[in-house]
């Protein structure tokens, strides 16, 4: 039976609260042969020496899997001793780790998956530049900084920056800035025809901005607590 | 040296069937060794359209799975010596193809033909990774309208990561095939423009198909349109594009309808 809603009013304040938090945690697939796995690994952590201690870390057992349990425990205690703090496990069948301490881990994860490398440049330190156009259905995502596009952003595809997006080309499709810089951060493109622009948690879609400023060089930005689009021409 | 040609574009009903029949066909025509695999699976039409529907025997789910041989389920063109058709099984659905068995196929056509021309399914799924996995080069189908060029844009990221090409850091050879075309109507804003698509999907344009009533009547018929009536302006588009295809240096054809010189001087001449 629905409580009348004077009852739901008069009812106490809930005391737990229960909230959805985020966080960053690196992600490890581990491959066989898994010796020559952790020699390189070796190589990347004596080249950042203090960058992954501690941090929490998810990781992705299926293709180490295949190397059977007794190589699956060796692998997590080594991760374990050079200072990854393992957090969850992810593709681990599941009788793999019955009966050992890793058990307990979370081993169903849900998260955004890894974004699909757009023509495979490699990360630049600070941002990222893309050749070429964005397709329909790829999502370029840099959280490390600012995204430089050459070429057009297809109906349909999304660019999501920790800073700044900028674009030569026509923006079709939705462009999200600012996920770590916040309201700084800024859109630019030589065409606005986007479906959706976004920065710092503020959001327009196409229908609230004006025709007169479709096909032109705009610009998109914050400004106190509000998203304004100029143009640039 | 084999080529295998992916003819897809995501969206469906846009003319993926006909155009590789038509390819296909103009390919063969013009002395190649062809064969038109249709990856269909579930929805067969290829054999419709190549008239080849009362001949289908064996499938290429049977061959894949390895309950026939592959000769015995091609089946060669009445018309045309070099043209051969893999017919698709109507009655399995897409989860009857194996990653390994199609590559399988594809490597024994291979060695048996210049082109293997493979029909993809619509969709994105399974049905049409698989189309696409071990192409050389890829045939674009799009019409001039915003779904169609949205999909087809999906369909050349899917081109340019999920293939056997891609993955192996290779460049994707890909071509645009516009058809459905009417010049009329673009001009009027009725739809998109040939350069507005080419703007969008930025890759080279192998040919403007115009929409055309001889496709149709071809299809009914079974004969892939440049085998039907090779003078018309669809048969003609597909036969330059097979030649470009070819690596024959061709002045594409306007898709322009008739001018009013034409129309004027054409309808004194037939009275």
């Amino acid at each position: 039976m629905p409580l009348p809603l004077q009852a739901l009013r008069n009812s106490p304040p809930p005391i737990v609260h229960v909230r959805g938090r985020s966080f960053m945690a690196l992600a490890l697939a581990p491959e066989p042969p898994l010796a020559a796995w952790f020699v390189e690994l070796d190589e990347h952590l004596a080249g950042a020496a203090g960058l992954f201690t501690n941090r929490p870390m998810v990781v992705d057992l299926s293709l180490a899997a295949a190397e059977g349990r007794d190589a699956v425990l060796i692998l997590l205690d080594g991760l374990e001793s050079r200072g990854f703090r393992i957090i969850g496990l992810e593709g681990a069948s599941p009788g793999l780790l019955e009966h050992t301490h890793w058990e307990r881990l979370p081993t169903q994860l849900y998260g955004r998956e890894a974004p699909t490398p757009v023509n495979a440049a490699p990360p630049r330190i600070g941002g990222e530049l893309i050749e070429g156009p964005v397709r329909s259905g790829q999502s370029v995502v840099c959280e490390a900084g600012d995204v430089t596009i050459v070429g057009a952003v297809a109906s349909g595809a999304e660019v999501i920056a920790g800073g700044s997006i900028h674009i030569y080309g026509a923006l079709r499709g939705r462009a999200i800035a600012g996920i770590r810089e916040g309201a700084q951060a800024r859109i630019f493109c030589s065409r606005m025809e986007a479906e959706m622009v976004g920065v710092d948690r503020l959001y327009r879609t196409a229908e609230n901005w004006g025709a007169q400023l479709h096909g032109r060089a705009v610009q998109v930005r914050s400004d106190r607590g509000a998203l304004r689009i100029s143009a640039l021409d | 040296m084999s080529k295998v040609m992916v003819v897809t574009s995501g969206k469906g009903g846009v003319g993926k069937t006909t155009s590789s029949a038509a390819l296909g066909a103009a390919l063969a025509q013009a002395g190649q060794n062809v064969v038109l695999v249709d990856f269909d699976v579930g929805l067969r039409n290829l054999d419709l359209i190549l008239g080849a529907e009362r001949r289908v025997v064996f499938d290429l789910v049977n061959v894949v799975q390895g309950d026939a041989k592959l000769p015995q389920a091609l089946i060669r063109d009445k018309r045309v010596e070099t043209l051969h058709l893999l017919p698709a099984s109507q009655t399995r659905d897409k989860d009857a193809l194996t990653p390994e068995g199609v590559e399988r196929v594809i490597g024994e056509l291979r060695e048996r033909f210049d082109w293997i021309v493979c029909d993809s399914p619509a969709g994105i799924e399974k049905g049409a990774t698989l189309a696409m996995r071990h192409a050389d080069l890829a045939v674009v189908v799009a019409n001039p309208e915003v779904s169609s060029v949205r999909d087809s844009d999906r369909i050349i990221g899917m081109l340019d990561s999920k293939t056997r090409r891609a993955e192996a850091g290779e460049k994707m050879e890909k071509h645009l095939l516009l058809t459905r075309y009417d010049a009329g109507r673009a001009s009027r804003g009725e739809m998109m423009k040939v350069e507005d698509v080419l703007e969008i999907l930025a890759i080279p344009l192998l040919g403007v198909v115009s929409e055309s009533p001889d496709v149709l009547t071809a299809s009914n018929l079974g004969f892939p349109v440049t085998l039907h009536n090779p003078a018309a302006p669809a048969a003609r588009a597909y036969s330059v594009a097979a030649k470009k295809l070819l690596g024959e240096e061709v002045r594409a054809e306007p898709a322009a309808k008739r001018g009013l010189m034409s129309r004027l001087f054409g309808r004194r001449a037939a009275a």
